[in-house]
This record gives C-alpha cells, sequence and structure tokens, in this order.
C-alpha cells in the first residue's frame, strides 16, 4: 500500500496557467511558454507513488522544480492541477483545516538552512510542532527529549541553535520533524548545507535511524551521490518533469535518456556497481556427475584455464584447473573430488567493486559470486575494468 | 492651422483654470465643522474626562518625591545598561539639573504627554503594522496615509485638533499621536515582511495557525525592528512637546514657547536642555530595552 499517491501534480507559476498547461501538454518547452505566456513552470504533470518505509529520493539539478515538488505535497504551495493523496485523501483539495491537521500529525519538513528559530532552545525548537499542536508541556517535552536522543543531542537541550555547528543544528532540525511522530518526513536537500565529511555522517545516521523508525522519507537532493547512498528509489527530475523513476541501479545501468545519462557520468561507479551488476553466468562441472573428461571438455571448448564445481543444488564445492583436468583423465581417475581446489576467492552480490578490484588482483581464478553459499555468478578482471571506464556498457553476459 | 486651434485651446484652458478656484479649503472647514458637531459625543467625553485623567496623572507624578523618582530612574539606568555607570551618572546629574532650576513639575508634564502619546501610537501602530505586513492592497493604502501623516507640517494638524479637543493637553496627545505613528506602523510591517521565508515555511510545514504563526514566529523574530520603531516613535512624540504648547500643552514646551515670546535666550536655553536631557535618558532606556530583549 503506497502512502502517498502523486497523479498528474503541475504547478505553473503565472497568470494564464491554463493556456499554460495546454502549451505545455502540446510538447513545447519551458522557455517557449516562458515567452508566450509569461508563466515559469515548476512542476509539470509529476505522478509517482511512495510506499511505506521507502527512502523515496527526488533528484535534479537546480531549476529542475525539485523544490517545488516537495512543497506542492505539504501544499507550501498550492498545486495548480493534480492530486496529492496521503493515506487514501486528497492533500491538494482538502479545506485548510483537515491541512493543517495532516500537516502537524502526519508530515514533518526538514530545510535546507535548517529554519530553526533562533529565539528558541534546542528543546523549544524540537518542541514547536507538539506546542503548535497544543500538547501539554509536559508532555511535548518528553517527546522533544526522546527525539533529541534519537538524533544524539540529548545534552544540549538548553542552548540555542547559533551556539551549534551545522550539523547539529540540523540534527536539531530532525529532531523538531521527528518529535511529531510523523507518517512521513520530507527532507529539502537537508544535508546540501553541510560540509562533505559531516553530510556522510548525516546520512549513514539517517539510514541507521531508518533503520529503526521506518518512516517513509521524501528526500530532495541535487546530489546524486547522496541519492545513491539513501535512496530505495530514485526519480530524477528535468525542467519540472520527473524524467525516469527507479532503483539505483537501474538509473545507473540504464539511464532512459541522455539527460539521465549525462547525470550519471562523474558518478564514481566503483561506489554503486555491485558484484551483481558485473558477474556472468559460470561455467561449471557437477562434482556428482561428472568427471576429468567432461570437465576438461568443457575448460577448452570455453577456452578457460579453470572452472568451477558445483554440487545438484549448485552449492559452491571448489574449482578444477585446466593442468590438474588433463593430468587426472591420463591417470584415468574418474572423480573430481581428488583435484578439487578451494582456495577460490568469493563475495557476495552487494560486494562493492571498489572492493572487488582488491580481491581480483591478486587472483588466478575468476572471482566466485555466492548467495547462501550456491553460486551465483563469476567475476572476470575485465568485467571490473570495464565497468569502472564506462558503466553503460555493462551487462552480466558480454562482460 | 490645427496646431494654432489646439494652442488657443490650452491657452484658454489654462486661463479658465485661474477664475474658478476649486473650494477644497472650503470643503476642509466645512468638514472639520462638520465633524466636530456631529461627534461632539466622541470628542467631548475625550476632551474633557481624559484631559482631566492626564492631569491628574502628571500630578501624582508630581507629587512622587523627586528624590524617589530619581532614584528610581538612575537605578533603571544602571540596570538596563548592564551594570554600567554611565548613563546612571548622567541620568542623576541630568534630573539634579532640571530640579535645581525649577523645572520638575514642567518635566513630569512633559514625561506624561510623551508617555501618553507613545502608547497611544504603539498601541494603535502595531496591529496596523500588522496588518500591512499580511496584506498588500492594506499596504498599498496605508503607506500614502503615512507619508502625509509625516509630512504634513504639523502646526496644520494644530488646528483641527483645537477645534475637535479644545486647548490643552489632549490635542497635544492628538498631534503627537499623527505624527509619532508612522515609524512604528512601518517597523512592524518592515520586520514581519523580513522574517525569513524558510522560518515562515517552517512555520506553516508544522501546521500553525494563522495567530499562531504570529505570535509564535513572526513577532518574536521581528522584536528587534519593532522595537526600534517604538525608540522612534517615542523620539518624536518627545520632539512634539514644543509644538503642541502652542496649543496650551503644558510642560517644558510651554517655556520654551514663554521664552521665545519674550525673547528670553536664557530660560529657553534652560528649558530646552532639560528636554533634551528627557530625550537622552528616555531614548537610551528604551534602546538598552530592545537590546536586553534581543
Amino acid at each position: 500500500m503506497p502512502v502517498i499517491k502523486v497523479n498528474n501534480l503541475s504547478k505553473i507559476f503565472g497568470k494564464k496557467t491554463k493556456e499554460a498547461q495546454k502549451l505545455l501538454d502540446e510538447g513545447l518547452k519551458k522557455e517557449e511558454i516562458l515567452e508566450k505566456t509569461g508563466c515559469t513552470v515548476g512542476v509539470n504533470r509529476a505522478s509517482f507513488e511512495v510506499e511505506e518505509g521507502e527512502v523515496f529520493v527526488i533528484m535534479g539539478l537546480s531549476g529542475s522544480g525539485k523544490s517545488t515538488l516537495v512543497r506542492l505535497l505539504n501544499r507550501l504551495i498550492e498545486p495548480t492541477e493534480g492530486d496529492v493523496e496521503i493515506d487514501n485523501e486528497n492533500l491538494a483539495k482538502m479545506n485548510k483545516d483537515d491541512l493543517r491537521k495532516v500537516r502537524r500529525e502526519k508530515m514533518s519538513m526538514v530545510f535546507q538552512k535548517f529554519a530553526l528559530f533562533p529565539f528558541k532552545t534546542v528543546l523549544e525548537n524540537t518542541e514547536f510542532g507538539l506546542e503548535v499542536q497544543g500538547i501539554n508541556k509536559e508532555e511535548r517535552s518528553k517527546k522533544a527529549k526522546e527525539a533529541l536522543e534519537l538524533v544524539g543531542l540529548g545534552s544540549f537541550i538548553e542552548q540555542y541553535p547559533s551556539q551549534l555547528s551545522g550539523g547539529m543544528q540540523q540534527r536539531v532540525g530532525l529532531a523538531r520533524a521527528l518529535a511529531n511522530d510523523p507518517e512521513v518526513l520530507l527532507m529539502d536537500e537537508a544535508f546540501s548545507a553541510l560540509d562533505p565529511l559531516i553530510r556522510k555522517d548525516m546520512q549513514d545516521e539517517l539510514l541507521d535511524l531508518q533503520e529503526k523508525m521506518q518512516k517513509t522519507i521524501i528526500f530532495i537532493t541535487h546530489d546524486l551521490d547522496e541519492a545513491l547512498r539513501i535512496g530505495d528509489r530514485i526519480a530524477l527530475m528535468k525542467d519540472g518533469s520527473i524524467v525516469q523513476i527507479g532503483s539505483p541501479e537501474e538509473i545507473l545501468i540504464n539511464p532512459a535518456n541522455d539527460y539521465v545519462e549525462k547525470f550519471v557520468e562523474d558518478v564514481d561507479r566503483s561506489k554503486v556497481l555491485t558484484a551483481e551488476n558485473i558477474m556472468k553466468r559460470p561455467e561449471t562441472v557437477d562434482i556428482d556427475k561428472h568427471g576429468p573428461r567432461v570437465a576438461l571438455e568443457r575448460i577448452r571448448e570455453q577456452g578457460l584455464s579453470s572452472i568451477y564445481v558445483v554440487d545438484r543444488s549448485r552449492n559452491l564445492k571448489g574449482y578444477v584447473t585446466a593442468d590438474d583436468v588433463s593430468d587426472a583423465k591420463k591417470q584415468e581417475k574418474k572423480d573430481l573430488k581428488e583435484i578439487l581446489r578451494t582456495d577460490m576467492p568469493t563475495v557476495e552480490k552487494d560486494t562493492s567493486i571498489q572492493e572487488i578490484f582488491d580481491i581480483i588482483h591478486d587472483a588466478s581464478v575468476p572471482v566466485a559470486v555466492v548467495e547462501d553459499g550456491k553460486l551465483r555468478g563469476i567475476i572476470v578482471r575485465g568485467a571490473v575494468i570495464a565497468a569502472l571506464a564506462n558503466g553503460n556498457e555493462v551487462n552480466g553476459d558480454d562482460a | 492651422m490645427m496646431l494654432n486651434l489646439f494652442h488657443l485651446t490650452v491657452l484658454s484652458f489654462i486661463s479658465s483654470l485661474k477664475e474658478e478656484t476649486l473650494p477644497v479649503a472650503e470643503f476642509v472647514n466645512k468638514s472639520v465643522k462638520w465633524i466636530t458637531e456631529k461627534f461632539s459625543w466622541f470628542f467631548d467625553p475625550i476632551k474633557n474626562d481624559f484631559g482631566d485623567k492626564l492631569e491628574d496623572f502628571a500630578d501624582m507624578l508630581a507629587e512622587i518625591p523627586p528624590s524617589i523618582v530619581i532614584v528610581l530612574v538612575v537605578l533603571i539606568a544602571f540596570f538596563i545598561t548592564g551594570k554600567k555607570f554611565g548613563l546612571a551618572t548622567f541620568s542623576l546629574v541630568g534630573l539634579l539639573f532640571i530640579y535645581n532650576q525649577q523645572l520638575w513639575e514642567e518635566l513630569m508634564l512633559t514625561f506624561t504627554l510623551v508617555l501618553v502619546a507613545s502608547l497611544i501610537s504603539v498601541i494603535v501602530g502595531i496591529p496596523v503594522g500588522i496588518l500591512m505586513s499580511k496584506s498588500n492592497l492594506a499596504e498599498n493604502i496605508i503607506k500614502p496615509i503615512l507619508d502625509f501623516m509625516q509630512t504634513m507640517p504639523a502646526f496644520v494638524y494644530l488646528i483641527p485638533a483645537v477645534a475637535f479637543f479644545g486647548i490643552g493637553m489632549v490635542p497635544g496627545v492628538f498631534a503627537s499621536f499623527i505624527f509619532a505613528t508612522p515609524p512604528v506602523v512601518r517597523f512592524t510591517n518592515l520586520g514581519i515582511r523580513q522574517v525569513s521565508k524558510e522560518l515562515v515555511e517552517a512555520s506553516d510545514a508544522f501546521g500553525t495557525t494563522g495567530s499562531q504563526k504570529l505570535f509564535k514566529v513572526e513577532l518574536p523574530m521581528a522584536k528587534t525592528t519593532i522595537m526600534a520603531g517604538v525608540n522612534q516613535t517615542v523620539m518624536l512624540s518627545l520632539s512634539m512637546v514644543v509644538i503642541a504648547s502652542m496649543i496650551g500643552a503644558p510642560g517644558l514646551g510651554r517655556e520654551v514657547l514663554s521664552a521665545l515670546q519674550r525673547a528670553n535666550a536664557g530660560t529657553g536655553f534652560v528649558a530646552g536642555l532639560g528636554i533634551v536631557i528627557l530625550a537622552i535618558i528616555i531614548d537610551r532606556i528604551t534602546q538598552n530595552l530592545n537590546k536586553e530583549s534581543a
């Protein structure tokens, strides 16, 4: 069950919005519409669904409409057209009182520049959402303190925001949003104002928190590395439209168009691609069925120097080398067990290329990719290099 | 030919303009008279009761032994400046000087006038400023009115002030209200409009009602700016005391006025100095009030 359903959501800034929408649907570009109608297209017919407990990242360059889109979700900006459903209630059409209730109870927002109240202490800032709801002092202070503990600021409650570093201030922003115990957390470039090291820490911490809380998070960013790090799914925006929605891998490996391709070009692929993305189907022999004769045949056929050995349920047993097999054949041995070697390098499906790179460097045989002891694929040195050089052509079969 | 005709028409129009003066002055006279008569039920109680109360209040202040007032002011000055001696010393010497010059009663009258006029200005001005900040329409309407209030020479509205409220303290309060209210309105408007967009968004995003947003976010954020406006308002109403004395407002201003009428430079200077001393004490105290709260 999706928590949020966005359907055909548009925002056009200006007076002749109907005319602009019509031109937009006819396929005119943003600049042309600005020239003809004086209207600026913020968001153009965005549709997507966000599942419960998902981290949904909306990514795009500045001016792509991502900040407008997130503000349409809690109606800080009034949509021109379209629906935003939260728990099957249409937020885009509801009255002011209902909207206020949703904002108080279901959605909280974290802001790029923290947006803390400078005249309030950390605790008072964190209490703000609860105070607005009219919750009594004791209870809101208790909840706020819990939220502050969660983000590791339990001992700073009497400080003022100006006394804290940027990273700590954003923790307060996060605590303030969490104190309400919302279903949905909207994070608008929440970590963009922090320096890179702190940003990494905050990303890790958000992931840790997410493991505990399982909130539905909509995260806006212009930073692809960040999006890939924390997103379960990513929506890429350009000129107000969503151009692709998919998992990080999907976006990297199958960019929907040139724009996405350009966007992902600069990513450090070694951190993003995993064993699964570059492994290929392994040639194997069955330890129970096959002897040296079959093994040698397959090795010759494929021009290999070794071959992996599995059992009937594809559990990895080891490997045999071409030399050993041909010796065994000469000596008329029937069983592969006698020449089986087990010193092969193995990795998991989600091991990053960066780690594989170190392993494969010293290995004399292809790296085995295993899952629960079963052989899923192998990785040859060439595939790693190819992936690092140009990820777009990577896929299992022709690597 | 055509051009000539056009020229002639314009000329004859211009010369005809002078023949018939628009009766603006007359209209205003009639209006003032009409308002005075029709609204006497409103003005008379203000003139009489409010005027009496003002004088009672000034009398009450004057009855407090000066020594107590001076000690009190010096203590306030000392603590509000963060336990520094500068303003406290100045207040002590200045107030003793005024007492020595036999101007104590006048000082209390002037102080009453300034206090009441500023209070009314602030009580009216802040809500008007809030209204202005919330509505562009209100801003467009109120802004020219504020310009008018500030640039129209004060003497001009002394005349209807007398018509409405007679002479004495009340028209003085009225005149200084007109002159001194604009800054607090403008600063309130400015202060609220300057609250950063992100903070307003944060407030909205957490589901504040309009009044929650105003009292929990906007006013606290705008406080410093609004207090600067209050300070300006107090200063302007103090600067009105001499002008208000022309319509019978008592106090230090009247001393200055009578010195002017008798060409007595000495007494004029002394009374003027009294105003300056009062101005500096009030200014520094209200400024520090602002700093402390910021």
